[in-house]
């Protein structure tokens, strides 16, 4: 075997992710997770008086909140192992990226522990995010006027 | 002091293991070498306030351990020879500090336990030195954040991946010994083997070829055929890796018997999830120093072939899209 064929050979003969049982786990809890988005913007909507786009903005940022507290509690990563993408994908998700770095770094120091290395797993989604928008703005701007 | 071949040492007066001392964490203890580990952490903090510290304080306690075992001080100690995988081999050299004994720092990742073993021996055999101290360590967490992701980050592990064990061990090796210790008879040292693997959750698959590489030689210069040594363990391929190994070493015409194992595949329950089984340097030091030694000792094993494998990436490496090299060295232990 030599570099070309071992490769290869590798990829063929490697213990693979089981699909459907992976997929079932991330539709079942991303799901619920959203479940639990929606609940929380229908009670406040029940109590609060507000528009659409504060009560949104308020549930997304009760789910902030719920990730980072699942995050400290030491219980998010645990069903993360099983819900893959079902759980990395909503937005508590990306809190959990933001909180495990910080509290990994803790020990580093508050600047270059905590709010150096908070970012290293959200960071480049926040610079697609941004950048992203930007290009979105050009082209309302430009295009659709 | 006999050289076979290029690569393999037959010694003519093989050093003596006159003391050896593991620390475990506490999903090792759970493990299947439980009841041979000489201390058990309830608490994988070991009272520190980090990982690293951890680490530092168990690689401390398992050679301390050791040289009381041997019944010595460190003032008998000539060299301390070690290493293990945080940077800079800190865990290591942190954990001489302080002892008045001379210092060699190695490093080749997972493997470096049996270089540690090699060079001991070596000196001992060369009449430079009467008694040394090898250890090596790795902690799962201090190990995570270094080459991975944050421990509470919430993603999923492959299931070619492996978990560091957290665990240390240490042994004492002298010119001189009791009868019915197990003695160093000899070893191979290995090459750098790259088959061009680049997925770093497949260590496994990285290393395998390197080990192949090793125990092939070890073999042919040696003379011995495998049936020779009672057991014949790799240091952490994982079930995969051992697999992958077997089959190389098939290919090559060399079939290996039932006494073949790894001990990053043996070291974990099915039911603990590590998937395919225990890594990092202090997983063959520490089934060493716990299993094998122990084995050894009670005369339930006689000749044991360690073969300690290493992956000789970092994170910047394979982030720059560089290949993973292999290494492996044996070293042959019998009870003479």
């Amino acid at each position: 075997m030599d570099k070309n064929t071992y490769p290869e050979f590798v990829k063929k003969t490697s213990p693979k992710t089981r699909k459907l049982k992976t997929m079932l786990w991330a539709f079942v809890v991303g799901g619920l997770i959203c479940c639990v988005g929606e609940a929380i913007k229908d009670i406040i909507d029940k109590y609060f008086n507000l528009t659409a786009v504060q009560l949104s903005a308020l549930a997304t940022m009760s789910m902030i909140f719920l990730g980072s507290f699942f995050t400290a509690l030491g219980l998010y990563d645990k069903l993360g192992r099983k819900a893959g993408a079902g759980s990395i994908v909503p937005i508590t998700g990306f809190a959990n990226s933001i909180v495990s770095s910080a509290i990994e770094h803790n020990r580093e120091g508050v600047v270059f522990g905590i709010c150096a290395q908070m970012f290293t797993i959200a960071g480049p989604v926040i610079v697609f995010g941004i950048a992203l928008s930007c290009v979105a703005g050009l082209v309302k701007l430009l295009i659709i006027g | 002091m006999q050289r076979k071949g290029n690569q393999t040492y037959i010694f003519d007066n093989p050093p003596y293991i006159i003391g050896a001392y593991s620390v475990v964490g506490p999903k090792e203890a759970e493990g299947n070498f439980g009841d041979y580990y000489d201390l058990r952490l309830e608490n994988d903090t070991f009272e520190e306030k980090s990982y690293e510290k951890a680490e530092c304080k168990m690689h401390k306690t398992a050679m301390e351990n050791a040289v009381n075992k041997a019944g010595l001080t460190f003032k008998d100690i000539d060299t301390i020879i070690s290493g293990d995988i945080s940077n800079q081999i800190t865990a290591s050299s942190f954990s001489a500090r302080g002892h008045d004994a001379m210092y060699l720092g190695l490093y080749s990742a997972c493997a470096t336990f049996g270089e540690a073993a090699l060079v001991g021996s070596m000196l001992i055999c060369g009449g430079f030195m009467d008694k040394l101290l090898c250890s090596t360590s790795s902690h799962f967490s201090s190990a995570e954040r270094q080459y991975r992701y944050p421990l509470e980050l919430g993603n999923q592990r492959p299931p070619a991946a492996q978990w560091t064990v957290t665990g240390a061990g240490a042994v004492v090796i002298a010119k001189t010994g009791k009868s019915g210790a197990p003695r160093i008879t000899g070893g191979t040292v290995g090459k750098i083997t790259d088959l061009g693997i680049t997925d770093v959750n497949n260590m496994g698959a990285a290393m395998a070829p390197a080990a192949c590489e090793c125990l092939y030689t070890h073999f042919k210069e040696s003379g011995r055929e495998p049936s020779y040594y009672d057991l014949i363990l790799t240091g952490d391929l994982g079930k995969y890796g051992r697999d992958m190994t077997r089959y190389l070493l098939k290919e090559k015409g060399l079939d290996l018997p039932e006494t073949f194992n790894d001990c990053g595949a043996m070291i974990f329950k099915d039911e603990q999830e590590t998937f395919q089984g225990g890594s990092g340097a202090g997983c063959s030091s520490s089934v060493f120093a716990s299993f094998i030694y122990k084995q050894m000792s009670s005369g339930h094993l006689n000749k044991v072939l360690l073969v300690p494998t290493g992956a000789l990436l970092s994170k910047t490496s394979s982030e720059q899209g560089e290949s993973i090299p292999g290494i492996a060295h044996a070293i042959s232990i019998e009870v003479l």
